[in-house]
């Protein structure tokens, strides 16, 4: 099956995107939700700040559901959806629209992501803590089982813990333990019997690597864990239940900046990994395009990498045999080490109480591989052509226009859908709105209620309510959270003669400021990307300063609070979503509120043609993933803060 | 500049809350012209200069890692601003590796509103002093008892680090989590002083905590203390046990006699100090330890801590 990752800007944008894509051919959807719909926020939400349809479309209401699939027959159509978090929310007003267009549920086809332990981890989309949010996928694979009978409700993602830093070990481990935290919660909620169909309903969503030959044999590893798992734990033996199934998106984290042209060939050989052998063959593959390091793809950065699969596809004989590797010693002895090597970790999972309850130790696991990935490219270990080694290169043509090679979504967006919302409630009946919602809340509450999450949660689709209300209804009962951030358990970096040369500057800037230098690193907004924000962080603890990170999703005044309250010499942001332009003045402005006169820099994807605008709103440098020697940040920061004489905030430190 | 550390105090003694992080930069600093400035602001809120003690509830809360201090501190800040008291939280991380930075991983753990001008939270590392708390985080906590209605200290810690915290804090709240062995074994075996109030966290994993309540209260009884409290707390929410320990905390600070534990332990923390600057050496010249508490004694109720550290500089010099 054939079909893009889409939407941006509003419903009615992104459905015209649909169907022309459809009419071009294309035989299934697959929804890209913006930020605040993933976590649960409206437009006008203080969180949503220059997120509004950013990096896909906004799904507020039952109103805005209907216009995405407008003249889509949804019977026919096989739709898939990255959501996680909120994929009850979303999957309920997708039966609200198809109840509108006279479709049962039952003859619904299509994909809920749902996978809330990698929001943890690795992606950064969650809204409730961990325990709430299982019971909600229990309750809506549960539900789906039995109402829903063709539709995948989950799908368990390794993809994101690789782009978070895991090893292939890792990727295994986490994803397989994962896996039975999700059947074993399951299990309480449906009859035994049914295990084997909910066995079989569930795929995977993988990465593959530059290091495509070890890759390959990850995935063939998986099958087999899979398959083990299925008979062993769960007495599966159809055998069409035990299959792997899995789609891919290979590996972006390996994308660089510098010449952006060489990822053309990285994203050629991670394809390999996973179309090579037939025996473990991926279903359905998305590949990154070239400019992925620099921005949001433009069409037709898009289309280059959808005839990279079909030159593939069609060109190659790779297809026309049974599979290769059938018999390889080689290949073999890679297998049975990564399946020695993933069932310790999963032991180590399984110690902690299962996936749910070792997240803080499997993030911190996350985190610690990141650095010593980092740390391999740095000392040049690593080999990353164009970006530390082969580093010279004559003017590219590819990146000289106006726009610097990327899409830019249109901020008057926000404004309207803000507007749109509010006409929205103001409309709607307010007395059914409140009916239901409040019978959401009686259900939630409920602890050790039978009662599935799912049948309230369409009443509240049907009688109007938004996304940010059903959201708040169940944060008000689960409470808020906050993921573990990892940064404190991440060993520390072994002392290089760079590193001895900075601490000894940053112990000579403490007897200079009287205490230890000590750095805010905050995360703005609703962008999970935190792997930049963590290896900062960690580095700068390793430089020898203190360090206040307290994970993502923070707004401009919880930032301004923190720097005043903890009195920072320095405060570094960080934003990759694409949000910065919104979001780094407002900071400033809070900053400035709070009389903290600390300097500030910032990094993240941050094109070129932007960082004049946020040096005019008061940035002190701007960092970009071409800027790969953390190292080199770290002494440009503390020369910024010795220049400043380590100014924190007005004396009077204003009110 | 010269009258910046005295301007600090007197805003502090007036109640004015954003004069709190100045405070903290100016007393963390070592510099020797803030450790002046430092002396200065210490001065003028101090007993004399308040016409007493400060009004400020100063609770220190202490536990083994991981067992729900910060969490529980975050359940204990919604209720008491919503009795309307105002709050400093001083989080001591034990964190600091060999480089001497530390990541300071307790602020993420309290959920606090950005707008409310009424909470101050700090994070420090602990430093050097195993265990310990450093000279700042005592000095900030009398300080800033002037000005906030409670000031909240958070070190990790069973066994003796403790100790340091029984010299700052008003109440001392020992929390453990269900099944927390470590804290039952040196509560019997005396490693542990008992504390003001215990503590057994994530009540609503039920059982194992009941269990260890029990436990703890039957040792506590053994060792013939019948007073202490021992309360069970679910921070998260739907928080269970927070008003109950709230209760708990007040009855023990009325009844305690304030100025007689603050006294004592000023003159405790002011004996550290000297020891920590001077060594055993500096304690022979004042002709011992006993000798020195007998100095102490006779000074001033109403004197700061540093300004007690400078009456044994003195009695040293007048001696040698
Ligand atoms: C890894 C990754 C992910 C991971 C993130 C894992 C994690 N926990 O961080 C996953 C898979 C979860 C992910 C998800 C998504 N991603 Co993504 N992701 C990336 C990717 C491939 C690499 C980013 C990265 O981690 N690099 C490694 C770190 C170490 O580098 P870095 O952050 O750039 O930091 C360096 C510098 O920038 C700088 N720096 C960064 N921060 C700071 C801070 C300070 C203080 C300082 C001094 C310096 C500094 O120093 C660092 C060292 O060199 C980029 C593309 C790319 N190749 O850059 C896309 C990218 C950032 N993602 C993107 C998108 C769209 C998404 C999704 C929205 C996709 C979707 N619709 O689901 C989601 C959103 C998730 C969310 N909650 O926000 C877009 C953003 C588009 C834009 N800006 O317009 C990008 C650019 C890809 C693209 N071209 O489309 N992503
Ligand atoms: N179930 C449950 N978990 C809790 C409760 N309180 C804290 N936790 C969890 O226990 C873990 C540690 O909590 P913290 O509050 O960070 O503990 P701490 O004692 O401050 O830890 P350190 O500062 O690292 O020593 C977190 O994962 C919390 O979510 C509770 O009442 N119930
Ligand atoms: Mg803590």
């Amino acid at each position: 099956m054939m079909r893009t990752y889409a939407g941006h800007s509003t419903a009615k944008a992104s459905n015209e995107l649909y169907r022309g894509n459809l009419a071009k051919g294309q035989t299934g959807l697959s929804v890209a939700f913006d930020l605040p719909t993933q976590t649960g926020y409206d437009p006008d939400d203080e969180l949503s700040r220059g997120e509004v349809g950013k990096v896909g479309v906004p799904v507020v209401h039952r109103g805005d559901m209907a216009t995405l699939m407008d003249g889509i027959p949804l019977g026919e159509m096989n739709t898939s959806m990255t959501i996680n978090a909120t994929a009850a929310w979303l999957l309920a007003l997708y039966i609200v629209a198809a109840e509108e267009q006279d479709v049962a549920q039952e003859q619904l086809q299509g994909t809920t992501q749902n996978d809330i332990i990698k929001e943890f981890l690795a992606r950064g989309t969650y809204a409730f803590p961990p325990a709430p949010s299982m019971r909600l996928i229990a309750d809506m694979i549960a539900y789906t089982v039995e109402h829903v009978p063709k539709w995948n409700p989950i799908n368990i993602c390794s993809y994101h813990l690789q782009e978070a830093g895991a090893t292939p070990v890792q990727e295994i481990a986490y994803a397989m333990s994962n896996a039975i935290a999700v059947l074993d919660a399951v299990r309480e909620r449906v009859a035994e019997e049914r295990m084997s169909d909910v066995f079989g309903r569930i795929s995977f969503f993988v990465n593959a690597g530059v290091r495509f030959i070890e890759e390959h044999a990850k995935l063939r590893a998986m099958s087999i864990l899979w398959e083990q798992l299925g008979r062993e734990r769960y007495g599966v033996s159809d055998p069409r239940h035990l299959r792997f199934r899995y789609g891919v998106q290979v590996n972006s984290l390996g994308l660089t900046e510098a010449q952006p042209e060489n990822n053309v060939q990285r994203i050629v050989l991670e394809a390999l990994a996973v179309t090579l052998g037939r025996d473990a063959r991926a279903r359905a593959i998305q590949l990154p395009a070239w400019n992925e390091a620099l921005g949001l793809p433009r069409p037709w950065d898009q289309q280059w990498s959808l005839r990279i699969q079909q030159v593939l596809a069609y060109e190659t004989d790779i297809l026309e045999y049974p599979d290769i590797f059938e018999g390889s010693k080689v290949m073999e002895s890679l297998v049975a080490e990564l399946l020695e090597g993933a069932r310790a970790e999963m032991a180590v999972v399984a110690e902690h109480g299962g996936a749910v309850e070792a997240v803080p130790y499997m993030k911190g696991a996350l985190v610690d591989s990141h650095r010593q990935r980092i740390e391999r490219i740095e000392s040049g270990d690593l080999t990353v052509v164009g970006q530390n080694r082969f580093v010279e290169t004559a003017v590219s043509p590819l990146t000289a226009d106006a726009e610097g090679g990327i899409l830019v979504v249109d901020p008057a967006v926000e404004a309207q859908q803000i507007e749109a919302v509010r006409r929205w409630r103001s409309e709607r009946d307010q007395t059914a709105v409140d009916a239901a919602l409040s019978d959401l809340a009686r259900v939630t509450g409920e602890e050790s209620s039978q009662e599935n999450l799912m049948i309230p949660t369409i009443a509240a689709a049907r009688a109007g309510a938004t996304t940010g209300e059903w959201s708040r209804t169940l944060r008000e009962v689960f409470g808020s959270y906050r993921a573990p951030t990892g940064v404190g358990e991440a060993s520390g970096v072994a002392a290089s003669e760079d590193l001895r040369e900075l601490r000894d500057q940053v112990a000579k800037l403490k007897e200079h400021l009287g205490r230890r230098p000590k750095i805010l690193v905050g995360k703005p907004g609703l962008d999970g990307h935190s792997n930049g924000a963590e290896q900062i962080a960690v580095r700068a603890r390793d430089s020898g300063m203190d360090v206040v990170y307290e994970g993502i999703r923070l707004t401009p005044a919880q930032i301004a609070a923190s720097a005043l309250q903890e009195g920072v010499h320095v405060i570094g942001l960080s934003i990759l979503s694409g949000s910065h332009r919104e979001l780094i003045p407002a900071v400033m402005k809070a900053l400035g509120e709070a009389g903290v006169k600390a300097p500030v820099v910032v990094g993240g994807i941050i094109p070129d043609q932007d960082v004049a605008a946020l040096q005019r709103a008061g940035v002190a440098a701007v960092y970009t993933p071409k800027d790969f020697d953390i190292n080199r940040i770290m002494h440009d920061i503390v020369k910024l803060v010795s220049n400043g004489n380590g100014q924190v905030s007005s004396p009077n430190g204003a009110a | 500049m010269s009258t910046e550390g005295a301007a600090l105090g007197v805003r502090l003694r007036e109640r004015d809350l954003t004069a709190a992080p100045a405070t903290l930069n100016l007393l963390e600093s070592t510099t020797p012209a803030d450790r002046e400035q430092s002396a200065a602001l210490l001065r003028e809120v101090s007993p004399g200069a308040l016409g007493g003690e400060a009004p400020g509830h100063v609770i220190g809360i202490t536990g083994p890692p991981g067992a729900g201090k910060s969490t529980l501190l975050s359940a204990l800040l919604h209720a008491w601003r919503e009795q309307g008291r105002t709050v400093a939280m001083l989080a001591v991380d034990p964190s600091s590796r060999r480089s001497g930075g530390a990541l300071l991983g307790d602020r993420a753990r309290i959920d606090f509103d950005a707008a409310d001008r009424g909470v101050l939270i700090r994070s420090t590392a602990a430093g050097e002093r195993l265990g310990g708390l450093a000279w700042p985080t005592r000095a900030a906590a009398h300080a800033l008892a002037a000005a906030f209605d409670v000031v909240v200290i958070e070190t990790v810690g069973v066994g003796q680090a403790e100790t340091e915290i029984v010299d700052v804090a008003d109440t001392v709240v020992v929390v453990v989590q269900p099944g927390g062995g470590d804290a039952l074994q040196f509560l019997k075996s005396g490693i542990m002083e008992i504390p003001d109030v215990l503590v057994v966290t994530k009540a609503d994993l039920g059982q194992l905590a009941t269990r260890t309540r029990r436990d703890l209260s039957a040792a506590l009884r053994s060792l013939g203390s019948r007073s202490t409290p021992v309360l069970a707390v679910a921070s998260l929410p739907p928080p269970q046990g927070v008003e109950e320990l709230i209760a708990a905390l007040e009855e023990h600070r009325t009844g305690t006699d304030l100025a007689g534990r603050r006294l004592r332990a000023r003159r405790a923390s002011a004996l550290a100090d000297y020891t920590h600057e001077h060594g055993d050496r500096g304690l022979r010249a004042l002709g011992g330890r006993h000798a020195a508490g007998a100095l102490l004694a006779e000074q001033d109720p109403g004197l700061d801590v540093p300004a007690l550290v400078a009456a044994l500089e003195q009695g040293a010099d007048r001696s040698s």
